[in-house]
């Protein structure tokens, strides 16, 4: 894929990827910590800075691509991960980035979204979830929680809410994650992930917006109750979480059950061992829905990550598959096909 | 006047034969495989066919019935004839159907078989015409095609339903006979595209063969009939459709220009077929992609044009709705761009297997905010390969969106094409920025047109988007000054096509009482009707126009040298409304849309009302 070279040769630096285009976020939102971050893990990717790309549709998080001195396209509303599978499919050569919120990516853009993780193409997807429109003004949005008062449900909303791994999961993304704003050094490690892998990769991103759903995830990064209501996922270990690192999870059929270490009854060799390639969808699907559950810890990290081709690989390879059956294809040849007959 | 085995040859300038049946009688093959054998010998000809929009219409009813119109001719051929002169009906409802239209004393051959009980209630006739004199006045040939294409396939091994399938072929055969065309060509496709399956190649060619050597040994044909080759420009020809010549014109673009070609599309019909074609020549490099809906096709052919191919979308009207906000995006990004839109009938799904024009106006204005794009029209099916280069050449070269219109006539429908070498075609001239000094995305050379930087050019980083760019800069601009001159730049871009397009050529007398002025798929139409309206002593000229935006320079100049300007069109009057706008003229209309090329002889009793004694 990417010609990478000695990442010490290229000498990059966060600094090379910022352009010179003030940041127009509101001050404290946590697209900041993501633009940051991105910034810092860049550089360490050993990929040349010309041959990265940021499309990104409408929306607070959307502006991202003038923000990092890479190539970008901004574009319309939802369509990011159309453009960028267009632009993949033709450049497979490129690294190719979608920033995308909410709105954009479950509402307007569901259509190519689900697409395109079917499809397995190599995009990186990130999903700024704030749980409500920002840029139109404090609207609810697909992910809102139900009941969400806002400009646009004053009464409460009546909808309920995409549960957007559930769907990354259902449509067979490839890798799919999630991280929170204000756990950078996790964020830096998903955003490593999502880097090197390839085909589909989803990271959502926790984001707070704190001018029109100020503490959405406050449970999540209060330091002083976010342990309780966190579990982080790591390959291969088990789920345990809480401050004391006293609690677990054990898996009972398909429910999971979260569980007490010291209660003399369960121990660590009891609880849910996370397998991130899991061949099956189900545990990873299992995880996501945790989220939706007030008994449960939010998980945060790799929900899965299997590989298999992707779409750009498989167009290149079919074309080299016919060249070489058929050779290359000659013009003059292609116009004079067919029944031809001379007028002399 | 010859004889032929006792048979009398009659010779004829031209011809009009419609082939109709069930939809699942496969009279769409047969009027191919007769356009093509009759292009082989070296008529002109020029095809239409027409198609229910349901797949399997239920059988035996007018609805589902499927007719392909074919014309033929010793001189050029511009249209598939308003009237037919003979008429191949393989059922009740196919006569019915097609019964209006036919030439007073025209032929009807029919399948007399499936003149039952049965049929004739499907097409709701409530007595059968060949008994109650309804056809008098018309040379009925009634023949037992199902009997007979029994008779000769039962050594084939087939089941009685592909039996049945093969009587087409008989139809086929007898009028091969009648018209004294070779079946070799034919006998040959057959090996070809059954070759694997040998009771079905036995089927089609005994049926065949039968029906042939019925025309010949039967005596109930007192006469062949013989059209004399067309004198045609030296060169080899092959029969094309406006769908294939379109994907043929956009390989040929890509080689041309040296870029990859990228298809992004969703299916419609009728623009489908380009599809096809273009998911075929792999081997020529092209990548098509299916995308989710009509607005990922255009979206990804967005993003294969930022990154540095030769990108396009095909679609038709509806599909052309949805892809409105995305053409905007290519407007303000000044990325090359080029949209297909096979028009049919409209509004909304309208009519999807037949043609129209009516998609003119919202080529031009369908977009929001101040949003100018070029559209092109072709005129006839092999135009729409040159049609397809030319407008490639200047989404290339302006980097702008171009809207390639054709319609569902010239795209399903055929004439012999004299192939050009690719070394009679031009370059086309493509230049990507690579210097990093001094480089702005939104720079403009001498054609107002920005440089194509595309990603993996080191040093020349930077974005785009649907924002406001700042000219020059590109960077984000809300700024009031700038905006006005984006919105004028923008249009003005589009206006200097004009001095890298031809000039418009007027046929006939280049000042005078009259000029026809069409635009598109009605060339054909146009230009017979003004030939016989001319034969009829009428002195009219005629223009066609192929560039709507910009117009030919030339346009206004022409448009004032005549006392009135008839313009036909296929919808309300959109080009009329267009050129009244710009010219501020008086335009005569003449508007049908019955979902058909326009017929020739309205128009040109249209040129003689005008006219009126003024020969
Ligand atoms: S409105 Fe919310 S999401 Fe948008 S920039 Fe401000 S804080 Fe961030």
């Amino acid at each position: 894929m990417n010609d990478k070279i000695d990442v010490k040769e290229m000498n990059l630096t966060p600094k090379d990827f910022q352009s010179d285009q003030d940041v127009r976020w509101c001050p404290g939102c946590g697209d900041y910590s993501v633009l940051a971050q991105v910034q810092r893990v860049f550089p360490t990717l050993g990929i040349p800075k010309e041959k990265f790309v940021w499309v990104a549709g409408i929306g607070c998080s959307s502006r991202f691509p003038y923000y990092m001195n890479t190539y970008g396209m901004h574009t319309i509303h939802g369509r990011a991960p159309a453009i960028a599978t267009g632009l993949k499919v033709t450049r497979p050569d490129l690294s190719v980035w979608v920033a995308t919120g909410d709105g954009d990516l479950m509402s307007i853009g569901g259509n190519h979204f689900i697409h395109a993780c079917r499809k397995n193409i190599d995009l990186k997807i990130i999903l700024f979830n704030n749980r409500i429109y920002g840029l139109t003004k404090g609207q609810y949005s697909p992910t809102s929680e139900k009941g969400k008062i806002t400009k646009s449900s004053p009464f409460g909303s009546v909808d309920y809410p995409f549960n957007p791994l559930s769907l990354a999961l259902g449509s067979e993304a490839t890798l799919v994650a999630r991280t929170i704003d204000r756990e950078t050094k996790h964020m830096k490690e998903m955003l490593a992930r999502v880097a090197e892998h390839k085909g589909l990769a989803f990271l959502e991103v926790y984001q707070n917006c704190l001018i029109f759903n100020d503490g959405a995830y406050s449970d999540l990064t209060d330091k002083e109750v976010k342990s309780e209501h966190v579990v982080v996922l790591e390959h291969g270990e088990p789920l345990i979480f809480g401050k004391k690192l006293d609690k677990g999870i054990l898996l009972d059929g398909f429910t999971p059950v979260v569980v007490d270490l010291n209660d003399g009854r369960h121990s660590v060799d009891d609880l849910w061992v996370h397998d991130e390639k899991d061949e099956g969808p189900i545990r990873a699907f299992i995880l996501s829905h945790m989220t939706d559950s007030p008994d449960m810890p939010t998980p945060l990290g790799v929900f899965r990550q299997i590989l298999k081709p992707t779409y750009d690989e498989g167009v290149i390879q079919q074309i080299e598959h016919v060249i070489e059956e058929q050779g290359e294809g000659n013009l003059e040849e292609l116009l004079f096909s067919g029944n031809t007959w001379v007028v002399e | 006047m010859g004889k032929n085995n006792g048979k009398e040859i009659k010779e004829l300038t031209d011809v009009t034969v419609m082939f109709a049946g069930d939809s699942g009688d496969g009279m769409q093959l047969t009027g191919t495989q007769f356009s093509d054998t009759t292009a082989f010998v070296g008529n002109d000809l020029s095809t239409l066919p027409d198609y229910p929009a349901e797949i399997r219409a239920p059988l035996g009813t007018t609805y589902g019935v499927s007719g392909f119109q074919l014309h033929f001719g010793s001189s050029e051929v511009y249209t598939p004839g308003d009237n037919p002169d003979v008429l191949v009906a393989m059922n009740p409802a196919a006569l019915k159907v097609n019964l209006p239209n036919l030439k007073k004393h025209g032929i009807i051959i029919l399948n007399v078989d499936s003149f039952d009980k049965k049929n004739l209630g499907l097409a709701k006739y409530e007595s059968n015409p060949l008994e109650d004199n309804s056809l008098a006045g018309y040379r009925v040939f009634p023949v037992a095609i199902t009997t007979m294409t029994i008779e000769a396939l039962k050594d084939c091994g087939l089941k009685p339903k592909e039996v049945a399938r093969s009587k087409n072929f008989f139809a086929l055969g007898l009028m091969y006979w009648l018209f004294n065309r070779p079946i070799e060509p034919t006998l040959e496709w057959v090996g070809e595209k059954f070759g694997k399956n040998k009771s079905v190649v036995c089927g089609n060619s005994k049926a065949l063969k039968a029906g042939y050597y019925y025309g010949e040994n039967t005596q109930l044909f007192a006469a062949r009939y013989e059209v004399a080759k067309a004198e045609l420009p030296k060169g080899t020809y092959r029969s094309i459709s406006g769908n294939e010549a379109t994907a043929l014109g956009f390989v040929a673009a890509s080689k041309l220009s040296g870029l990859p070609l990228f298809l992004g599309s969703y299916p419609i019909t009728p623009a489908s077929e380009i599809l096809h074609f273009l998911s075929k020549y792999k081997k020529y490099g092209v990548k098509t992609f299916q995308a989710e809906d009509e607005i990922a096709g255009i979206s990804s052919a967005i993003g294969a044009s930022f990154g540095g191919s030769l990108a396009i979308t095909t679609t038709s009207g509806p599909g052309l709705a949805l892809k409105t906000e995305a053409t905007g995006l290519a407007v303000i990004t000044e990325l090359p761009l080029v949209i297909v839109n096979v028009q049919r009938g409209g509004p909304s799904t309208g009519l999807p297997t037949k043609t129209e024009q009516a998609d003119l106006l919202q080529a031009m204005y369908g977009r929001n905010g101040e949003s100018p794009v070029a559209v092109l029209a072709a005129t006839t099916p092999s135009d729409c390969f040159y049609m397809a280069i030319e407008a490639s050449r200047l989404a290339l070269k302006y980097m702008a969106p171009v809207i390639l219109l054709t319609d569902g006539y010239i795209a399903n429908g055929a004439e012999p094409w004299r192939i050009p070498h690719v070394n009679e075609l031009e370059k086309i001239v493509v230049k990507k920025h690579t210097e990093v000094e001094g480089f702005q995305p939104y720079e403009r050379d001498e054609n107002l047109s920005r440089p194509w930087a595309v990603p993996g050019t080191p040093g020349l980083e930077h974005r785009i988007g649907g924002l406001e760019k700042e000219n020059i800069t590109g960077n984000v601009s809300y700024d009031a000054a700038n905006h006005d001159l984006m919105c004028h730049l923008r249009a003005e871009k589009i206006e200097r096509m004009q001095n890298d397009i031809p000039e418009l050529v007027v046929d006939g007398d280049q000042e005078g009482e009259l000029l026809v002025l069409g635009w598109g798929g009605t060339y054909g139409s146009i230009t017979e009707a003004v030939n016989s309206a001319r034969k009829e002593g009428y002195k009219v000229s005629k223009t066609h126009l192929k560039y709507i935006n910009p117009f030919p320079k030339n346009l206004g100049e022409i448009l004032l040298k005549f006392d009135n300007v008839l313009i036909p069109e296929i919808n309300l009057g959109q080009l009329a409304k267009i050129i009244r706008d710009k010219y501020l003229i008086p335009v005569i209309q003449f508007n049908k849309m019955r979902g058909l090329p326009l017929r020739t002889y309205e128009i040109t009793e249209k040129i003689a009302e005008i006219l009126g004694g003024a020969k």
